[in-house]
Parts: structure tokens; C-alpha cells; sequence
């Protein structure tokens, strides 16, 4: 991925140069054709074309930010009902992430996502434990979620 | 209602939407009934409440004053980089110090894992609490 985006930006410093404008829009226009160009030449180069892994992170930052607003309204729900109606708990839950920047991407999301927070990673980083606000009733739930976290954060990452 | 009037408006939704976001934090905070639930309030809300107000502001003077505040956007990266890690390294604490959990909590799949670990902790050091080696580590054992 990095030696993609390298490539793109020599393009476009090429295309400033062919066209003899040194001002931002013909760096734009440089850098729109050495997409187009690395897209035409995607089987040559190793690993996928590199602009769709930004639209996965997009995509990911998308998700991240409708779970915070269903979270918040979870939050709201739960503080303005008058009796305690939760079963908070704390549950495990197996990751199948490497690396370590992977698995605080997914802590930090399962922080700020419904109803969960992550308590502590255990030692040979295979799993998360994480308090949940209401074991009893979706654990199943907010497994799920984590699996769509965990498989949009893969897709990202390989 | 003119262009401008609108994304006033919304600017001015903005800010209060994350006015009452953090005050909503601050009752949960208050009621829940441990520090892990009040973690949940802490945590999620008040970074919402940041992230709207300052997305207010960041319309607000963008369309008054024709100011693009960049700054105002790298605060709310930062505090969405920084929250949840915070959060998560409190409560860490919070667990390794002991504090009880609410009468309701129902599962803790994390008290083995804790236990286990401290067995091993404490068969790495001697008398004294000093780390040991592999040696002594054996020296110890057939000891026992």
C-alpha cells in the first residue's frame, strides 16, 4: 500500500512537470490520472488496488459513527428509567486480530459502541473482556456487532 | 428561511443536542450504580457531547466569519483517539485494585484469568517479593 501511494504521487509531480503548471489543481488532475493509471495496472502491482481500502476505512468510520448514536441513545434509555432494569457482567470474548494496533482499533470501537466497554486484553492478546451494560438479554447482539467490527476491521487491515 | 438562517439553525441544534448529551452524562454518572456502569456513561456520552459542541462551534464560525478552524476538527480526533483509551485504562484499574462490582452484576468470566495470573506472579518472586530467574524458580519448587 505505501509503495502505491509513493507511485501515485511521483505521477502526479510527473504530470506538474509534463504540463509545466506548479499550482494545486494541476497536482490534482496528476494525481486523479495516476489513480486511474494504478487502476488500469492493479494486476501488476502487489497487494489490492489501494483506494479501495480507503473506501473500506470510510466505510468503517461511517459504521463507528452510527453505533456512537445508537449507544448514546442506549445511555439515554437507560439513565432516565426509574428502576434498574440491567444485569451488568463481564464476558469474554475470543478475537481473532494479530496485531496490536488492530486490537485498539477494535477496543477503542467497542468503547464507544452500545452498551459495552472494554475492560482488560488478556496476555497473549487472544481475548478481549468486556463489561457489558446488559449481559442477560443480547449477548448474542453484541457479539454480532463485534463480528461486523472485527470483519470490517480485517478488511481493512489485509 | 434564508441559506444562512439554516445552517445557523443547525449550528445552534448542534451545540445545544451536545449540551444535553452532557448533562445526561452527568445524571448517569450519578445514578448508575458501580464504577464500571458509570464508566459507560463517562466514556461514551461525554465524548458524543465534545463532538457535537465543537462541530457546532467549528459551523457556527465557519459561517459567520468565513473561518475554516481546523484546529477545531483535530480536537475531535483527539478525543475520539483519546476517550475510549482513557476509559479503558480507568476501569482496568479500577478492576485490578478490586473494586466490587453492583450486587447486580450477574457474570465475571475475568475473575479466573486474574486469579491465574496472580499464581504465576507469585511464583516469580521469593520471600522478599523480588523478581526471580529461571534457577531460582526451580530452586524453589523442588524446595516445595
Amino acid at each position: 500500500m505505501p509503495l502505491q501511494i509513493i507511485l501515485n504521487i511521483i505521477i502526479a509531480v510527473m504530470w506538474m512537470f509534463l504540463s509545466e503548471s506548479y499550482t494545486f489543481p494541476s497536482l490534482l488532475t496528476g494525481f486523479i490520472i495516476g489513480a486511474l493509471l494504478l487502476f488500469m495496472l492493479r494486476r501488476f502491482i502487489p497487494a489490492n488496488f489501494y483506494l479501495y481500502r480507503v473506501w473500506k476505512i470510510i466505510k468503517l468510520l461511517l459504521l463507528f459513527v452510527k453505533e456512537l448514536l445508537i449507544s448514546n441513545i442506549d445511555i439515554v434509555k437507560w439513565v432516565y428509567k426509574p428502576k434498574q432494569t440491567y444485569y451488568p457482567g463481564i464476558f469474554a470474548y475470543p478475537t481473532e486480530l494479530k496485531s496490536s494496533w488492530e486490537i485498539l482499533l477494535l477496543t477503542s470501537l467497542i468503547s464507544l459502541t452500545p452498551g459495552t466497554l472494554s475492560v482488560a486484553v488478556s496476555d497473549n492478546n487472544k481475548i478481549i473482556y468486556i463489561h457489558a451494560m446488559d449481559i442477560e438479554s443480547d449477548e448474542t447482539s453484541i457479539k454480532e456487532i463485534k463480528e461486523t467490527f472485527e470483519k470490517a476491521i480485517m478488511e481493512v487491515t489485509r | 428561511m434564508t441559506i444562512g438562517g439554516t445552517i445557523e439553525f443547525i449550528a445552534a441544534f448542534l451545540v445545544l443536542a451536545g449540551a444535553i448529551m452532557a448533562l445526561i452524562s452527568a445524571i448517569g454518572i450519578i445514578r448508575f450504580p458501580d464504577v464500571y456502569t458509570r464508566s459507560h456513561a463517562g466514556t461514551k456520552s461525554s465524548t458524543l457531547a465534545v463532538l457535537l459542541t465543537l462541530l457546532g462551534a467549528f459551523i457556527h464560525i465557519a459561517a459567520e466569519q468565513g473561518f475554516y478552524s481546523v484546529r477545531l476538527l483535530l480536537g475531535i480526533v483527539f478525543v475520539f483517539l483519546t476517550a475510549p483509551v482513557a476509559g479503558h485504562v480507568i476501569i482496568r484499574a479500577a478492576y485490578r485494585a478490586q473494586v466490587k462490582m453492583s450486587d447486580t452484576t450477574v457474570e465475571d468470566e475475568l475473575k479466573q484469568e486474574v486469579e491465574r495470573m496472580k499464581k504465576n506472579a507469585e511464583a516469580d518472586r521469593n520471600e522478599r517479593g523480588e523478581i526471580i530467574n529461571e534457577e531460582q524458580k526451580e530452586e524453589k519448587e523442588q524446595q516445595q
